[in-house]
């Protein structure tokens, strides 16, 4: 049964209301209530853009249909609701492959445009929402906008990124990309400092379309920022391993951890181990899409690991000129807070521009956290890489963001009062209101057909 | 393979018919909205379908099926596979204050289907080859004050249901009672959601499952089966004072 939470489980929220929508043409009775709106189809956001607190969510997981397919162009359009899951295994045996993809295959179409998300081959194929060609946005007036680069495109550049907040993305139509075979090939290997992270991510950013580091977020002195580097390609013409990839066994957290399974001692001896097993020189392998790009998605209900308590992702952006310094601060600072990440991943960001007005990637370095919730002392922690963050001209990405101030956020995102314009009246989330707590917030343009 | 589908726009049927998609089947798709019978009719032939038709109608008129039931022939070049998914969930309370409402209800969850099923049977029975799954539920193993209008006509399907088995089995004519238990569709919208509850895309790869296996009764998920036998041990003289 959902209760509607988002993935990090922080902080627990209760919609007033859900109201399901199984069909793209129904009508939603937006005026029949004083009460603000938000879609929400797989809850994969990790802190509270995809929650509305004493407001309705609009349950948009039904609308999973597919509308068509074109396997010679690679063009695809389905509803919002459909999973990159189920895109991939219609089209891979096809020979086509999803443009971007994030570290989970259980995201909505409409939540990756929502976010315009981002993955491994950001610096080759920018965001997710460089692929979208046009998308229908349903707003509370009742009317439905056909949005593209050609036709309402202030819409269009408003909805990408655009948290849910400018309407409910009832379908949309993407460009796919062609592929092989369902193989990756991949080479990983081990760096032992922050400074042979940035050597090996400028060699391999012009050869690998896939590129991302692992670091040990225990390590420090001159081991700081010591890793695991992974790169990888589809396979090509050529490579194609003689078995099909099996699939996966699947293991289920049925509930939530009794006690957060992560802590000091467990992480720091899971890195050391993870570190050392892996090769100090890279060797191609061939590894299933499914493998290389969601290693977490085998356990399902991965987030109950944290327990009930939950945890926080911080994932902020450095800005390219001042990149080593800034990462080189963040990784000192949470090496001496003694409060382990479970997961530490760094990538370069490429200069390709999204569409998006609110988008979070720009050129520089991205690193991504995650902290079991402890606590005043984990949000203090995560207040004190704000301020590394916001003194470099980065940003921190609202898709993983439980609690970034209306200052920090309106630092990061300039353009957030011209994007607010669009905004729909009846539509909110908790972050929303969060980060324009303190803020004139422009009036929202009435939108016209 | 050749499908027959009796309320294609249900949640349940739609789930249970990806798969046949993506193993390239035929389908007839009968259901009243014409435009989302268009939308299921678009995403089987994305997933892979071979040819699919669309065929508005309301199921509630008899006088049709001979018809619809021709046409599906025609149009499919003989049938491998019945699935009849439609019901409405009654409104007990409405019920019970109007007569011309239960026979409605009544009409709508089991002589419809019985009148789809009479024909559908001979067909079958004559090509000595097929599989009609129905979708009954788990309110038909006993009644109960709280639904036993809606509990009737899914008992008595499920009881039409048992007799064509045994008559079809020499036939070579699989005949499946899917017995759903609570389900998260847009028919208990107006229902407190539970842990009871199961989703769609649950049952209908359960009936898939089914059909593919050849089973007869199936209750979904699985567990019901042990509930029902529950409740219906419970003795008449202590269950008539119950409010289960």
């Amino acid at each position: 049964m959902n209760n509607y939470q988002s993935w990090g489980q922080y902080p627990r929220s209760t919609p007033q209301t859900v109201l399901p929508m199984h069909w793209s043409n129904d009508s939603v009775p937006f005026s029949s209530s004083d009460r603000t709106f938000l879609p929400y189809a797989c809850g994969r956001s990790y802190g509270d853009s995809c929650l509305n607190n004493d407001g309705t969510l609009l349950d948009v997981r039904s609308l999973r249909r597919f509308i068509s397919f074109d396997d010679h162009t690679g063009v695809l359009r389905c509803e919002s609701g459909v999973t990159i899951s189920e895109i991939l295994h219609l089209v891979v045996e096809k020979g086509w492959f999803i443009p971007v993809t994030p570290g989970t295959q259980f995201v909505s179409v409409g939540g990756a445009i929502a976010n315009d998300i981002h993955g491994k081959n950001h610096h080759q194929a920018g965001t997710f929402g460089r692929h979208v060609r046009s998308f229908e946005l349903l707003r509370s007036s009742g009317e439905r906008f056909m949005c593209s680069r050609q036709q309402n495109s202030d819409l269009f550049c408003a909805t990408i990124g655009g948290l849910g907040l400018t309407g409910i993305i009832t379908w949309a139509e993407i460009q796919l990309k062609p592929v092989f075979g369902p193989w990756i090939a991949t080479q990983r290997c081990r760096f032992s400092n922050l400074n042979d992270f940035f050597d090996l991510s400028a060699q391999a950013d012009q050869a690998f379309e896939y590129t991302v580091a692992w670091i040990d977020c225990f390590s420090k002195g001159s081991a700081l920022g010591r890793g695991i580097f992974i790169r990888g390609n589809h396979q090509n013409a050529t490579q194609c391993p003689s078995a099909p990839p099996k699939s996966r066994t699947k293991f289920t957290m049925p509930l939530n951890s009794p006690f957060a399974l992560f802590n000091s001692t467990t992480l720091k001896l899971f890195n050391y181990a993870y570190y050392y097993n892996s090769p100090k020189k890279a060797s191609i392998s061939f590894e299933p899409y499914d493998r290389f790009f969601y290693p977490l998605d085998s356990i399902q209900h991965a987030n109950r690991l944290y327990g009930s308590k939950g945890f926080l992702q911080y994932q902020c952006v450095i800005p390219r000129q001042d990149q080593e310094e800034g990462i080189q601060a963040l990784l000192s600072h949470i090496q001496r807070s003694k409060q382990g990440s479970s997961l530490a991943v760094l990538k370069q960001f490429g200069s390709i521009a999204s569409p998006g007005i609110l988008s979070f990637p720009r050129p520089g370095t991205t690193l991504a956290l995650d902290f079991p919730y402890r606590g005043n002392r984990t949000l203090n922690l995560l207040s004190d890489l704000d301020e590394i963050v916001v003194s470099l001209g980065g940003a921190v990405y609202p898709a993983k963001d439980a609690r970034m101030s209306s200052y920090h956020f309106q630092q990061y995102f300039p353009k957030w009062k011209e994007f607010s314009r669009y905004i729909d009246k009846k539509f909110s989330s908790n972050f929303w209101r969060r980060v324009t707590e303190t803020a004139d917030v422009p009036t929202n343009i009435e939108m016209d057909q | 393979m050749k499908l027959l589908i009796l309320g294609a726009t249900s949640a349940i049927a739609q789930e249970a018919l990806k798969p046949f998609a993506k193993e390239r089947a035929d389908f007839f798709l009968v259901a009243r909205d014409k435009v989302k019978l268009a939308a299921v009719a678009g995403d089987l032939r994305t997933r892979g379908a071979g040819k699919v038709e669309e065929y508005p109608a309301d199921l509630n008129n008899l006088s049709i099926h001979q018809n619809l039931i021709d046409t599906a022939l025609a149009n499919l070049n003989g049938i491998d596979i019945i699935l009849i998914a439609y019901g409405t969930l009654s409104n007990q309370e409405a019920c019970q204050g109007s007569v011309d409402e239960t026979l409605r209800e009544f009409t709508t969850n089991c002589l419809s289907i019985i009148s789809l099923l009479t024909r559908l049977a001979n067909y079958c029975e004559q090509q000595r080859h097929g599989c009609i799954a129905v979708i009954s539920s788990v309110a038909g193993d006993r009644g109960r004050k709280s639904n036993y209008v809606y509990g009737t006509a899914k008992g008595a399907l499920s009881i039409f249901l048992q007799g064509l088995r045994n008559r079809l089995m020499n036939a070579n004519v699989q005949v499946i009672t899917v017995k759903p238990g609570f389900v998260n569709t847009p028919m208990t919208k107006g229902l407190q959601k539970n842990a009871l509850f199961a989703e769609p895309e649950f049952v209908g790869k359960k009936i898939y499952q089914a059909i593919k296996k050849r089973q007869d009764i199936v209750y979904v998920p699985g567990f019901w089966r042990l509930i029902m036998f529950g409740i219906r041990c419970i003795p008449e003289r202590i269950f008539k004072s119950r409010s289960l």
